[in-house]
């Protein structure tokens, strides 16, 4: 087995609270036919210990392609990857897939978005938990299935000793991704990546997995990266926020800092599309007008811009550069930055013009107060919806 | 599961009603008459002695009468007796050489799955590198050699050069004990093997690389298994589904197919006496035959069914 670090080694990096994560400029090509994909296209971040980070971005973002980089999950033999990805002071770009299982499962696990295909048809649900368990830890048959019970325990699954021995066809898409999350906690890893974890399920199962993520990531001191399209996911469930677009971080801020002064039209356009509690499921409020850009060729300039209802003569020419704000923690990429006097004579001026993602968004621009509302910041980890899902 | 299996049953009892009946009377439509030809130039000039033997076999019943009286006999064990060689029955015949082919079919059908699965799984997770091609072109020449060309060549190899297996010949178990009759079964039982293994080779590839892009191999391998683990553990079963059928199907068609190797290696099987009796015209020891085999390839089949709720664990609901 690979050694990922001695412990004196570690220990030292966790007293002195060295960040667990360090992302430095990765970029994660594909060469196809028609030239190269840029999915993700120099990304920098890092996360510190128990800290959770939500990326937020638009189908085609390349939240995916970001989250599984950073594992190493990424086998299309098509990939061309650029950059660091320091986990705990060791670069893992460099390491090959069989040095990298030492790290998989034991040091970092993923949930994957959809419960229903992440869990193999014909195993039942008791040996896909235990069969890491036995393999990285080590342990009897015996033992490792009363750790799994325990498990399904702690993610409430109700009569675990009779749910385990299932197949998964058995159980509902909500219970499916419980066990999905237990077999990620089994082997105690550092680091949790949860993918979209919630997309394929119902909107009150949804507000229990996600809190039960919460929940488990706070107990187990656990360092988490959430994925996901919808800002009101993440909002009072992560520390701080990045948000995506064309491979890009283009604004990156502590949670509560973003959604109290968001500079970047993006992340507002974002807001804008959170769908209301209100409203059927998975109906959009608004959603942004235009199509995600073309990873190949993207346009010149901001990415943003051929959407961006602020968008400017400059924006087209020159791509704003990821830049510090005034509030610590806060960088956004943008030359006309919501809030500042220049977006706001920019917006007159598109308005003016009859530019038509800039009267569209007119329409929307009253319904932020109240939609900021709507969005609970407060830290809501209790789960009184129970366990029946 | 008790309610499928009875489900199955009848389904079963119906098709071997159709399947007996339909080989019956295929071979009522075997050219020339059995009576002819049991007496020979003989019974021609002798009209009398022809519908005496005639009534004697029942053959100037009505066929669907012939039928029901044949089914009769048949479901007591009493398939007749051979009109060639009079006294021997075609139930012992049956159950004196059907070992023998058996023996022949299972250990085809065994040695071509050891080789198919490794072989198959090993192309799939390499696939398109110098593993899949070496294997890819290995398996194309063995799907397109006749298996008696095989034989030929199996028995120039090891009988011949090396001498380390006899040519031809059939040891049975219970006459020289299992080694011997091992050392006579191995070379023809490979050379049956071969263009089963290319086939099934073929398809555990072309499944298991389906497979390999499921989103539950994805989150195998962020759990940290071995790819070994991960191949023979989880993406096996799902991609042997395809591959059960065809074992089914052509066992059931080597039980009928082992003709020319059993004429190859002069092996006392089914095949080789079924041959025998079509050249002599002998009817019954043909219907026999043909409607034991068959009757073999359906319950075969009946039983590869059953096999995938035991592969797959969704189908059992349905
Ligand atoms: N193997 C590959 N070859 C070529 N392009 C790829 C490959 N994998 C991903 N991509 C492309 O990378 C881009 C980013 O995809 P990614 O799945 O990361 O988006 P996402 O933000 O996760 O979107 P979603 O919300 O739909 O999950 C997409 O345009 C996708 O087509
Ligand atoms: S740089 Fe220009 S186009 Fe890009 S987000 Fe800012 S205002 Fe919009
Ligand atoms: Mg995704």
């Amino acid at each position: 087995m690979t050694d990922v670090g001695t412990d004196s080694d570690r220990l030292t990096r966790a007293e002195h609270n060295e960040p667990l994560l360090e992302v430095i400029d990765l970029k994660t090509h594909f060469q196809v036919e028609g030239g190269i994909v840029k999915a993700v296209d120099g990304v920098s971040f890092t996360l510190d210990r128990g800290k959770t980070l939500g990326i937020v971005g638009e189908s085609g973002s390349g939240k995916t392609v970001l989250s599984r980089s950073i594992m190493r999950l990424i086998t299309a033999p098509n990939v061309i990857t650029h950059g660091e990805v320091r986990y705990d002071g060791r670069d893992l770009v460099t390491k090959s897939s069989r040095e990298m299982k030492a790290y998989w499962g034991v040091e970092m696990a993923m949930v994957f978005q959809d419960p229903m295909t992440s869990l193999n048809p014909v195993v039942k649900v008791g040996r896909q938990m235990t069969e890491h368990i036995r393999h990285h830890l080590g342990v009897s048959k015996s033992e490792a299935r009363a750790t799994a019970i325990e498990l399904l325990k702690s993610v409430r699954i109700p009569e675990p000793e009779v749910r385990i021995d299932n197949y998964p066809h058995e159980m509902s898409g909500g219970m499916r991704q419980r066990v999905c999350i237990a077999i990620a906690l089994a082997c105690g890893p550092k680091m949790l990546f949860a993918d979209e974890p919630t997309t394929a399920l119902d909107v009150t199962v949804q507000h229990q997995i996600l809190n039960l993520l919460r929940q488990q990531q706070k107990d187990r001191f656990m360092t988490m990266i959430m994925v996901t399209h919808d800002l009101g996911v993440v909002a009072g469930r992560t520390d701080e926020i990045a948000v995506m677009y064309a491979g890009k971080v283009v604004e990156k801020a502590p949670t509560n800092q973003l959604f109290a002064d968001m500079r970047h039209p993006y992340t507002q356009a974002l807001l804008w599309s959170i769908p209301k509690v209100s409203q059927p499921k998975h109906t959009r409020l608004n959603a942004i007008a235009g199509r995600p850009p073309d990873l190949i060729s993207p346009p010149s300039g901001c990415s943003f811009s051929p959407r961006c209802p602020y968008a400017q003569e400059k924006c087209h020419i020159e791509e704003p550069p990821l830049t510090a704000g005034a509030a610590p923690g806060h960088q956004f990429a943008c030359w006309y930055p919501v809030g500042s006097p220049e977006n706001e004579a920019a917006w007159e001026r598109n308005l003016a013009a009859g530019v038509p993602q800039t009267l569209a968004a007119a329409g929307k621009l009253t319904a932020t107060e109240e939609l900021l509302e709507t969005i609970n910041l407060a830290d809501d980890t209790s789960d009184h919806e129970g366990a029946g899902a | 599961m008790a309610k499928i299996i009875a489900a199955r049953l009848l389904r079963l009892l119906a098709t071997l009603f159709a399947v007996t009946f339909i080989s019956f009377m295929m071979t009522k439509a075997l050219p020339g008459d059995p009576a002819v030809a049991i007496l020979g130039q003989d019974g021609i000039q002798n009209e009398e002695l022809l519908l005496e033997l005639r009534a004697e076999l029942g053959l100037d019943e009505p066929i669907p009468v012939q039928y029901v009286t044949w089914l009769g006999n048949a479901v007591r064990g009493d398939l007749g007796e051979s009109y060639i060689n009079r006294g021997q029955s075609v139930a012992g015949t049956i159950g004196q050489r059907f070992p023998v082919t058996l023996q022949l079919a299972l250990m085809a059908i065994i040695i071509a799955l050891l080789l198919a699965i490794p072989i198959g799984v090993i192309g799939a997770y390499r696939q398109g590198k110098w593993q899949d091609q070496a294997s890819s072109a290995g398996v194309q020449v063995a799907l397109s050699v006749p298996n008696f060309v095989t034989g030929i060549f199996l028995i120039w190899l090891f009988a011949v050069k090396l001498e380390w297996l006899p040519a031809s010949n059939w040891n049975r178990i219970s006459d020289k004990g299992v080694i011997a009759n091992l050392k006579t079964a191995i070379l023809p039982a490979t050379a049956l093997a071969l263009t089963q293994m290319a086939i099934f080779s073929r398809l555990v590839r072309s499944d298991m690389i389906a497979t390999l892009q499921e989103n539950f191999i994805l989150s195998a391998r962020a759990k940290g298994l071995s790819d070994r683990f991960i191949l023979f553990r989880h993406a096996l079963r799902p991609s042997s589904l395809s591959v059960a059928t065809l074992v089914g199907i052509n066992f059931g068609a080597l039980l009928g197919g082992t003709v020319i190797i059993e004429t190859l290696f002069a092996i006392p099987g089914l095949g080789f006496r079924l041959i025998n009796a079509i050249s002599q015209r002998d009817i019954l020891v043909i219907q026999g035959i043909t409607v034991f085999i068959a009757t073999g390839y359906v319950i075969i089949n009946t039983v590869v069914d059953l096999f995938y709720s035991v592969l797959d664990p969704r189908i059992r609901r349905s």
